[in-house]
This record gives C-alpha cells, sequence and structure tokens, in this order.
C-alpha cells in the first residue's frame, strides 16, 4: 500500500518538477537571468532523484512480490529467478514507461552535468526539449497507466513474465534499445534549441557528436541481438521477420545511419543543413512512432503489449513533436541555406547525399509496407498484410546500392573526384571484386544475390584494405615505426576514419551472412520413428529416442538426435518442446550446432506421446554466424571511432616508444 | 512564414490521420477466405465413440462449432446455446457438431457433461480440422449450408438472434 502511495506521489511530483523546469529553462533563456537558469539545471537533477526513486520503489516492489501491486502481479512470479523479477521492470506497458522516463531523466541530467553553464544559449531550450519529453511519459504514467496500481484482492502469486522472456536475452535487447531510442532525443533536443535559437551553425552537431554515435550503438547493439535471441531461441530458424515492431526498430536506425553520415559533410563543408535537421527530427518522430506502434494495439505484432488511452496520446504527442520540429525548420529554412553548391555529381558530397537518399529511401518502403494494411483497409475496406516477400524485394537491391556506396564514399575527393583520382582510389578494389566473385562463380555459386553481395562486398573490403595498407606504409616510409606500430598509430591519430572503416567492415560481413544464410538456405522436415534416419545436406540425422521430464516450471519433451557427417558421428542434438503449466501451446526448445561455416538448426516440431515417432524440422543455414560475427565488429569500430582524446596519445606515445 | 513553408510540417498531417484512423480497426479481425467456398471435409472420432464426417452429412446444413474447455468465458457463454439449438432443430435436419482443440481429453468430456451436450462431439489430434478450417482462436463457428458450402463464419461467442438468423437461412436453402 505504502509503495503504491509513495511512488504514484512521487510520479506526479516528477511531473511537476519536469514542468516547472522546462518553463524555468526558457523563462531564465529569454530573460537572460542565470539564476532561474541554474535553478532550471537543479530542478533536473532533482527530477533524476525522484524518478529513480520512483524506480527503485517499483524493483523493490518486484523484488520482494508484492503482489498488491497489479503491475507486479502482471510481471513477475513468487518463484521466477531475482534476475527476472528485476527485468519484469520491462515486461509490459507501465514498468517499460518508467525505465523509459528514467532514462530520459539520466541522460538530461548528464547534460546538464556535462554542459554545466556552457553553451549558455542552447543549453536551456535543449534542456527545455529533454524535459519536456520526460513530462509527457510521465503524465502518461500520472493520468494515464499508473505502474503503481494496486490490486485488491492481492493475489498469492502472480502471473509472470511470458516463458519466452525469462531468459538472459531479456536482460539485455530491451536496455540496449531503450539507451538508443532515448539516446536519440539529445541531439534531437539540441537541434531543437539550435532551431529556436537562430544558433545554425554547427555548433549543435559539435556538442552532440558523441550522444549520436553512442545511441547508434546501442540500438545496432540492441537490433542485432534481437535477432541472434530470436534465432537461437524462437525455433522458426529466422532472424528478423519485419515485423511491425521490429520495423519500428529499424527504421529510426536507417535514418540516424543517414544523419551520422550526412553530418560529416556539414562539418566540413557546411551544406545539407536541412538535411541534417530533418534526419534528426525524423529520427526521433521514427522512435516515438516505435513506441507508439507497440503500445497502440493498431497493428498486429509479436511485441505489441497495448492499453487503452496509451495509443491516442502517444499518437498526440508524435504529432506535436512533428508540427513543432518541422514548423521550427520551416520557420528558419531561409537561414538554412548551405555554403556553397555540389560541384560535381562524382564526389564526397553528392556520394553523402545519394547516401541520405538510399536510406531515407529504405525507410520509406519499410514504412509503407508497416501501414499499407491501415492505408488499404481506410480506402477500400479490404483486409491485407504485407510480409517478408515485399520487404526483402524492395530493400535488398537498395541494400547492395548502399553497399557499393560504402566502399566509395571513404575514398573519392571532395569537390571533384578527376578520373585520375577515381581510378587510383578505386580501379584496384574493383578488380579485386571483379575477381573475387569470378573465382565464386567458378566455385559454383550462381545465385545472384549471394554473387553480388560478394561482389560488392570484396570492392567494399578492398577499398578498405587498400586505404590501411596504403597509409601504413607511407607512415613506415616516413617513420621508420614497424608495420604494427604504424598501424597502431595510425588507428588511433585518425580514429574517427579508421573507426568508420572498421564498421564498415562489420556491415560488410554481415550483409554476406545475410544474402548467403537467405540465398543457400536447406530446409527439411521428416517424420522419424526411432533409429530412423533423415538426410539433409552432407548430414543425416537419426533420432535415438523421445523423452519427457519435468523441470522446476515446466515439461520439457525432447528428442535425441545423432547427427552423422559422411557417415560418421559427429554430435548430438537434443531439439524439443516445454509445456507451461498457464501456457495453450508449448515453446520451442531449438538445439543446433553453430559454426562459422554453418549451421545445423533442429527443431522438434510434433510427437507421437508413446514416442513413436517425432517429426523433426532440420535446417541448414550456411554463413549465418557471419551476422553476429559483422555485428561484434561493428561494436569493435565504434569503440575506435570513440575513444577519447587524451587516452589516445597515452597510447600512441606508448606505441611510438615500443617502436624506438 | 509563406504558405508554402507551412507545407513541412502540414505534412505530416495526413500520415497522423491515417495512424488515428487505426484506431477504428481491428487488426485481429480476419476475414475467412473460405466463405462462400466448399467446407473442407473433417473426420472426427466422436468422444461418444462413434465416427463422423462431413461426406456422412451430405445435404443437411451443419453448424461447425470449433470450441474447448480452457477457453472462458467464451466458449462457456455460448455453450448452452448450442446446445438448445440442437435440441429445437434437429428434428428440422439440422446438424451441430462440435471440435474440441488443443484440449485435454478428461477436461473435455467435463465440459461435455457439464453442458449437457448431446449433439456430437470430437477432439482434434493435431489440429488438422482446424488448419483447414483457419481457425484462429476459440470459439468460431461455421454455418455449412445443404450444398456443403460455407455460408458464414462466426468468430467470438454466438448471440442468439444471430445463431437464429444463420439456422433459419440455412434451412431455408435448397
Amino acid at each position: 500500500m505504502m509503495i503504491s502511495t509513495l511512488g504514484h506521489f512521487v510520479l506526479f511530483l516528477g511531473l511537476g518538477v519536469s514542468l516547472y523546469a522546462t518553463a524555468a529553462a526558457v523563462y531564465g533563456a529569454r530573460a537572460g537571468r542565470e539564476d532561474w537558469l541554474a535553478s532550471s539545471r537543479n530542478a533536473v537533477l532533482a527530477l533524476f532523484c525522484l524518478i529513480t526513486a520512483a524506480l527503485f520503489l517499483l524493483e523493490y516492489a518486484l523484488i520482494t512480490s508484492d503482489f498488491s501491486l497489479r503491475y507486479v502481479a502482471n510481471n513477475s512470479t513468487r518463484g521466477s529467478l531475482t534476475r527476472y523479477k528485476i527485468a519484469g521492470l520491462w515486461g509490459s506497458l507501465e514498468g517499460s514507461l518508467l525505465l523509459w522516463a528514467w532514462l530520459q531523466a539520466l541522460f538530461s541530467a548528464l547534460v546538464v552535468a556535462h554542459h554545466g553553464a556552457r553553451h549558455r544559449s542552447v543549453l536551456p531550450y535543449a534542456q527545455a526539449v529533454l524535459l519536456g519529453i520526460t513530462a509527457f511519459f510521465l503524465l502518461v504514467m500520472t493520468f494515464a497507466v499508473n505502474p503503481f496500481a494496486t490490486v485488491v484482492p492481492a493475489p498469492p502469486d502472480g502471473r509472470g513474465l511470458n516463458p519466452l522472456l525469462e531468459v538472459t536475452d531479456m536482460l539485455v535487447h530491451p536496455l540496449l534499445l531503450y539507451l538508443g531510442y532515448v539516446g536519440f532525443s539529445v541531439p534531437f533536443a539540441f537541434a531543437m534549441a539550435a532551431l529556436i535559437t537562430g544558433r545554425l551553425s554547427e555548433e549543435w552537431l559539435k556538442i552532440t557528436r558523441r550522444w549520436t554515435v553512442a545511441a547508434w550503438l546501442f540500438l545496432t547493439g540492441g537490433i542485432f541481438y534481437g535477432g541472434w535471441w530470436s534465432y537461437r531461441t524462437l525455433g522458426w530458424g529466422g532472424y528478423w521477420a519485419w515485423d511491425p515492431v521490429e520495423n519500428a526498430s529499424f527504421m529510426p536506425w536507417l535514418i540516424a545511419t543517414a544523419f551520422i553520415h550526412s553530418v560529416m559533410i556539414q562539418e566540413r563543408k557546411r551544406m545539407l543543413k536541412v538535411w541534417n535537421l530533418l534526419l534528426i527530427t525524423l529520427t526521433f518522430a521514427l522512435v516515438i512512432f516505435g513506441t507508439f506502434l507497440t503500445r497502440s494495439g493498431i497493428l498486429a505484432s509479436v511485441h505489441a503489449f497495448s492499453d487503452g488511452p496509451v495509443g491516442a496520446l502517444f499518437l498526440g504527442f508524435l504529432a506535436l513533436v512533428l508540427l513543432f520540429s518541422l514548423g521550427l525548420i520551416a520557420y528558419r529554412a531561409d537561414r538554412l541555406k548551405g555554403h556553397g553548391e555540389m560541384d560535381s555529381i562524382v564526389s564526397r558530397e553528392s556520394t553523402f547525399l545519394l547516401n541520405n537518399v538510399l536510406l531515407v529511401g529504405i525507410c520509406f518502403t519499410v514504412f509503407l509496407g508497416t501501414v499499407f494494411p491501415l492505408l488499404t483497409e481506410a480506402i477500400r475496406g479490404a483486409k491485407i498484410s504485407v510480409g517478408t516477400p515485399y520487404f526483402n524485394r524492395v530493400s535488398a537491391p537498395l541494400g547492395l546500392a548502399l553497399l557499393l556506396l560504402m566502399g566509395i564514399g571513404p575514398l573519392i575527393a571532395w569537390g571533384r573526384a578527376s578520373l585520375n583520382n577515381l581510378r587510383r582510389n578505386f580501379l584496384a578494389p574493383a578488380i579485386v571484386a571483379a575477381a573475387g566473385a569470378a573465382l565464386l562463380f567458378a566455385l559454383g555459386v550462381r545465385q545472384a544475390e549471394a554473387l553480388l553481395a560478394f561482389l560488392c562486398g570484396f570492392f567494399v573490403i578492398g577499398t578498405i584494405a587498400f586505404e590501411f595498407i596504403m597509409a601504413t606504409r607511407t607512415r613506415v616510409r616516413t617513420t621508420g615505426e614497424s608495420l604494427l606500430a604504424a598501424f597502431a598509430v595510425l588507428l588511433l591519430k585518425s580514429r574517427r576514419r579508421y573507426g568508420g572503416l572498421i564498421v564498415h567492415l562489420g556491415v560488410v560481413i554481415a550483409i554476406i551472412g545475410i544474402a548467403v544464410s537467405s540465398a543457400y538456405k536447406v530446409e527439411r522436415e521428416a517424420t522419424l520413428k526411432p533409429n530412423e534416419r533423415m538426410e539433409i545436406g552432407p548430414y543425416a540425422i537419426e533420432l535415438k529416442d523421445l523423452k519427457a521430464g519435468e523441470q522446476p516450471t515446466h515439461v520439457l519433451v525432447w528428442a535425441t538426435l545423432t547427427v552423422f557427417k559422411d557417415g560418421k558421428p559427429l554430435t548430438e542434438l537434443r531439439p524439443g518442446q516445454r509445456f507451461y503449466p498457464n501456457q495453450q501451446t508449448p515453446f520451442a526448445s531449438v538445439d543446433a550446432r553453430y559454426r562459422w561455416d554453418e549451421d545445423l538448426y533442429t527443431i522438434l516440431s510434433t510427437f507421437e506421446r508413446d514416442g513413436s515417432s517425432a517429426t523433426i524440422k532440420a535446417m541448414i543455414n550456411p554463413m549465418i554466424a557471419w551476422i553476429w560475427i559483422g555485428g561484434c565488429v561493428i561494436l569493435l569500430g565504434v569503440i575506435v571511432a570513440v575513444l577519447p582524446e587524451r587516452r589516445l596519445a597515452l597510447l600512441a606515445l606508448r606505441a611510438k616508444a615500443q617502436v624506438a | 512564414m509563406t504558405w508554402k513553408k507551412l507545407l513541412i510540417p502540414l505534412a505530416s498531417v495526413p500520415v497522423i490521420l491515417l495512424l488515428a484512423y487505426g484506431f477504428w480497426t481491428d487488426p485481429k479481425a480476419i476475414p475467412s477466405p473460405l466463405v462462400q467456398k466448399a467446407a473442407p471435409d473433417f473426420r472426427l472420432a466422436g468422444f461418444d465413440g462413434k465416427e463422423l464426417s462431413l461426406a456422412g452429412l451430405k445435404g443437411m446444413p451443419v453448424v461447425l462449432n470449433f470450441w474447448a474447455s480452457w477457453c472462458y468465458p467464451a466458449c462457456h457463454d455460448e455453450a448452452p446455446l448450442l446446445e438448445s439449438t440442437w435440441r429445437k432443430y434437429k428434428d428440422q435436419g439440422l446438424m451441430v457438431v462440435g471440435v474440441d482443440i488443443q484440449d485435454k481429453e478428461p477436461n473435455a468430456r467435463e465440459f461435455i457433461k457439464r453442458f449437457n451436450f448431446t449433439f456430437p462431439n470430437g477432439p482434434d489430434p493435431g489440429s488438422k480440422v482446424s488448419i483447414d478450417y483457419g481457425v484462429y482462436g476459440v470459439p468460431e463457428t461455421f454455418f455449412i449450408d445443404r450444398q456443403g458450402r460455407i455460408a458464414y463464419k462466426h468468430v467470438g461467442a454466438l448471440s442468439p438472434v444471430l445463431m437464429e438468423e444463420q439456422v433459419q437461412a440455412l434451412l431455408k436453402g435448397r
């Protein structure tokens, strides 16, 4: 009882504080009153403390299994492991809103603490925007869906998290995504501040660069991790279904990627200003659109959880965000003209512009596919669903074009690329790519998607390798350092560039993994009696037996399979099904042999209760591990790109000393 | 700000309106492509021990109802209606058949006993019949006419008015 009243009160207080802080920031900025600005900054820190208190209260209730709170009763059980009780915080709607608000308050506090009294002109307005967003989430929680609502009488035990979610992945995937989503609110806030104050130079970009990259990293990590989780656990053998909520995470990612690249043009050439403002606005708007989709119930999705007026509130907020930001951009449009024009189509500027166009294009097609069911129902009254075939068909060619750009962009000259420049930078990689693709073709790779992916991929790898080799060689020649030391120093000195190249390398690896695993996937299903075999590719799978056993929370039925390769026994796999007491259908328990070159994936489909037969579905997914490896390389690249300066100089000195 | 510039923020309005329209639609209401098509044949091993197939009911209008003992409250709500409809119209040649899906036998028998079902019911092992009929959840009821075509599909618990209307239509048909 106490927790409920206290928690609700704290949130209410938080709403008041956030509104006060917003008003104080705006007033202080307009009136030039530092005392009001300081008060606003303190209020931000106070807000963070308040929401942290609310978070602790809800977590305390979850961990102590206080089922008098409806949220606790719906999202945890007495028998759950503590870490899943903690994860119950983001198990469904109300708690996820609290987590979001907390992250929003945390980031606002970090912005204030880090920038303090600097950037006096833009910071207050950025603060106001961040606080406004936090206030919205608090509003939803205090007036629509209260995380601290009680249930009377308190049930003896809770309903618990969906068993599918009581896995370690649940501790990682949502948090990564939320860190990404909320992270993008910071550059958005500064962009709005720049528009409000009319300070439209590159200042807001510089202030927020680390935030943007960090948010992008978390979102990328969250998306990859989600795919990996889905693949290992759900039992359909795939990692991406173009589900509306999956798309809702992909769309901001596409625009954010465009934004990260496009800002480089503004920093160097002060062009594409309107593009950059539109891109960050669109990124944030898509983040809000994503939360709207998950919580409104307007589209069917495996991820959706919705409740009453929340959908309408989020749509209203989305409308507010769009009208406000686009209105500001329109208002300042005259002052946003770039400095200079694009000299030539063959230049880095236009490559980046094309990059923007392609990424926005892919985003648009994904958006269209996602809302198309709504559109057709509104216009024709017909119910259709748009699925994987549409999305794959439109994204694949655009994706390949982007892959090609990844190779061209970093090396092509600014301004106007001469034929000489083009030849010097791209001839060698192009030849290597063509040779590689021809070799693969000769070795039997005939599927167009895979071949094209390899062709473009080799080209990109060629350009990256070319850049690394040439630069290292030059350095060795001029400084006499060893190859390794020269490379290390180069990496550290031009970390933004080389980190970026490593990220590109990661993307190439992942795309190759996607292309090959889709094009060359093999699937077989067979009903086997014990000691019977099925063949798939070079493997033979024999059903040894079918057993059932009681686990602490469920009944597990599993088939023991002996896998033979080229006649010799290779390994044993145990795919199964888990039957939970309060779930109508069982959950698949996948077992697979994961290797870098291919995965052998098995699922138990149906079985006879007396153990006389079992239907096994087996899949070979070639090179699918490259997707996850690519993700790790991307992570590595981002880390290199954002290593802080001071530590860098130290490392560089140390490397030099080792050589001397 | 000129009119042209106003277009930029206003461009978002159609999108917002489209999304708002979504509040009035139900993404889970999926129309059946089987309506007006021939009803798939089924073969049930009834709980009463007798076998039942659609082919064996040729020429009779059939109310085919998919239910489960755990389907609460909808299946519980419509169960008495199914039984009363059966008793009222069986002498006029109407057939009522129940298919029990994704259920446990003792629970199903208890359900049948509780609602005094006297019309034939059978389990659907392997969900073959459910798959053939595109059953998405329970309860779902198919009204099959004398020609063996699915005249109407209803998702959710039946109301007396609807049942009466559909059964009359089936009985009147040639």
